[in-house]
């Protein structure tokens, strides 16, 4: 069979100003450093003119692979790994540096959420503003109508702002435009993080037919578990490169191994003056007091959280979710756990130390990753810092009977006893 | 699109696509062009008749300041139908060029979400002050029918000028989308130049005033050939239209477009990554 898109030594470079007074380009400081160059030149006709530093980029290396007709492919990766500068590469929407892309057929980019939907126009409206965004034509949108309003469970709406819909209202309508679109490649990237359960199934099931009918589809997620449901092929993208590419299976496994031993023990985090909390430093420890990132079930977990306060934030709270390497949710804890009330409310300036622990026999054995945040119903944007997943450990089973064989999510030791005949 | 056509992106090669996927996009043209009506038109309470009050008001400050106050000539036509006829035109241009100046900008999250060629954004910008343009001609013909005043021969004329405000409207604001996503600050200068314009154009007076040694000069405002050509349409035998002026006006005004186009095209490719 073949190959549907064919990528060839592809790179792209984007330049990083290191200016960092000017947030932006603009026109007068343009023409002012022009003239105070051309200055700079008459005074000093044989010294080099003064720039700013620039960095180069390589958002894309060197990437090469092929997708066959029909293929569903999982794109992942870590954040910056390159996978949205590919997928923009592949919609056309940026230009690659170097290298060539042969496309066979028409591609559909869903890259975000009711992209092109315009707030002050009906849903009706909207449907064919953006179909036509997506390359449709009006008479292939007028065919399809029903069929879109029906997918996205609109009709009530048809004739209201977009701007009164909800969130959800407003993903659903989109899926469905861009759903039936049908385009020889269908990119999706992410959508799925948004809509009910419900929705996100239909879309799943969209998305499996389309491969069925013989359409090829990309699909970009952290997700690991819908990525392994509907991806054939899998391509791991690191800092440009391509990693890995193949079975999903066999690809996901590798890539979520990777997730813990790219992670450590303890982690330390720049000073961010813009933040009015922040944390600064986070350590597991194990039962003798060392940082560890090997644990056995027996003894204790000991997290220790140093977070730095600026300016006392009202409401402020610890969040701590322990998941596996897959996404699996396995424990959440936050600040107002404790004995005492929250220690975190209204903490004043400076820099101060917290612990929490993880009792022995309460995790099963594997893999954990450690996701954290500092937020308050009360700030502006809820989330006060957000470093996401900060550190990764493993556990194993020593002492029970079955070890390590012990399937399930617990290590607790349950009491059998028998009871008087 | 066909859809067994392949397609091939190879850095730096993306020009002989263009003007055939822009014929491939002329819908979504069709679509914007009719998105921006649409907004325009709900936003404004007045919806319409703004597009009338506006023009209207504008006519009325003119007629009395340069008219009653200042007491210049009119060529032998009422002061209203002067004004108006370089009115139409100098607001087709001045909308156009705003409207299109900040077009990219205000579709930003679709340039940097999806592809089309970005040539379909600020041309339909155009397409919509020129909707614009025909209503407010409606107050012209009102005031041509107030003042008695039939327009002779020339008037058929008009849609050649009409075409070059368009081209001079469409260049401009060529330029400017493209500055304007580069540079942030061009859209506080887009104001000041519009304003400006304004003063130096003779929308409010006849370019007969002006001394016959400076006409040429005067005439690298490529807007007053346009607004002449609209009088010499419009007020019939009255007005005179200054030929070297003119010439000289249309020439600058093909030069701004097709630098626009060359520049629009330049710096298109990375619009996505700088918006």
């Amino acid at each position: 069979m073949a190959p549907v898109i064919t990528i060839e030594n592809l790179s792209k470079k984007y330049i990083i100003s290191h200016q960092k007074q000017e947030r932006y380009l603009a026109l007068r400081d343009v023409l002012a450093n022009g003239a105070k160059s051309v200055a700079h030149k008459l005074i000093h006709p044989f010294s080099s003119t003064v720039n700013g530093t620039y960095e180069e980029f390589w958002a894309l290396k060197d990437i090469n692979f092929k997708i066959m007709r029909g293929d569903r492919v999982g794109i992942i990766g870590r954040n910056g790994a390159g996978k949205s500068t590919l997928l923009k590469i592949l919609s056309r929407i940026t230009e690659a540096t170097s290298g060539k892309v042969s496309i066979k057929g028409r591609v559909a980019s869903l890259l975000e959420v009711g992209t092109g939907f315009h707030p002050e126009l009906t849903g009706r409206e909207n449907i064919f503003l953006n179909g036509a965004i997506l390359g449709m034509s009006k008479v292939e949108i007028k065919k399809k109508f029903d069929e879109i309003v029906a997918f996205a469970e609109v009709e009530k709406f048809l004739d209201t702002p977009v701007k009164q819909y909800s969130s959800g209202m407003r993903v659903r309508l989109s899926f469905a435009v861009a759903a039936h679109l049908e385009p020889e490649i269908l990119i999706v990237d992410e959508v799925l993080a948004v809509g009910d359960a419900q929705f996100q199934k239909k879309c799943l099931g969209k998305m499996d037919e389309a491969g069925r009918d013989g359409r090829t589809v990309l699909f970009v997620s952290h997700n690991m578990g819908v990525i392994s449901q509907l991806c054939s092929t899998c391509v791991w993208l690191d800092r440009g490169e391509v990693r890995d590419i193949g079975q999903t299976g066999s690809v996901v496994n590798a890539y979520m191994l990777s997730g813990i031993s790219d992670l450590s023990g303890e982690k330390t985090f720049t000073d961010d003056v813009e933040k009015a909390a922040q944390l600064r430093k986070v350590t597991l420890i194990d039962k003798g007091g060392s940082v560890a990132q090997k644990f056995d079930c027996d003894h204790p977990i000991t997290i220790k959280l140093e977070i730095k306060v600026r300016k006392p934030v009202a409401g402020l709270y610890g969040y701590i979710l322990l998941c596996k390497p897959d996404g699996t949710h396995v424990l959440v804890s936050d600040s107002f756990d404790g004995v005492a009330s929250n220690p975190l409310d209204n903490l004043p300036v400076g820099t101060w130390s917290f612990t929490v622990i993880i009792p022995p026999r309460t995790l099963g054995h594997g893999d954990y990753m450690l996701q954290f945040s500092l937020a308050s119903h009360m700030a502006d944007n809820f989330f006060v810092d957000a470093p996401g997943i900060v550190c990764g450990f493993s556990i194993d089973d020593v002492s029970s009977k079955r070890g390590n064989q012990r399937t399930g999510f617990l290590s607790t030791l349950l009491d059998w006893s028998k009871l008087e005949a | 699109m066909d859809s067994q056509s392949e397609l091939v992106l190879e850095a730096g090669k993306t020009e002989r696509h263009y003007w055939k996927d822009l014929w491939t996009y002329r819908e979504l043209f069709y679509f914007l062009a009719w998105r921006d009506i649409l907004v325009r038109y709900k936003q404004t309470a007045i919806g319409l008749a703004w597009a009338l009050i506006r023009p209207f008001l504008t006519m009325l400050v003119f007629v009395f300041i340069f008219g009653k106050v200042a007491k210049l000539p009119s060529d032998g036509v009422p002061y209203p139908i002067l004004v108006f006829a370089a009115l139409l035109p100098w607001q087709f241009f001045s909308n156009a060029f705003m409207e299109a100046g900040n077009s990219l900008i205000s579709n930003a999250n679709l340039i940097s979400k999806v592809y089309f060629p970005r040539f379909v954004v600020p041309a339909s910008a155009v397409i919509v002050s020129f909707l614009d343009f025909l209503i407010a001609g409606i107050i012209l013909v009102g005031l041509m029918l107030w003042y008695g005043f039939a327009p002779d021969w020339r008037i058929v004329t008009l849609p050649l000028f009409i075409s070059i405000a368009f081209v001079a409207a469409m260049g401009a604001g060529l330029w400017t989308a493209s500055l304007n996503v580069k540079y942030q600050d061009v859209r506080y200068i887009i104001p000041f130049v519009v304003q400006f314009g304004l003063y130096v154009s003779p929308v409010g007076f006849s370019s007969t005033i002006i001394p016959e040694k400076w006409r040429l000069l005067y005439s690298i405002n490529p807007m007053v050939g346009v607004i002449d050509g609209f009088r010499w349409a419009i007020l019939g035998g009255n007005a005179q239209i200054y030929w070297p002026g003119f010439s000289l006006s249309l020439l600058l005004v093909l030069i701004i477009l097709i630098t626009g186009i060359y520049y629009f095209r330049k710096t298109e490719k990375s619009f996505a990554d700088i918006i």
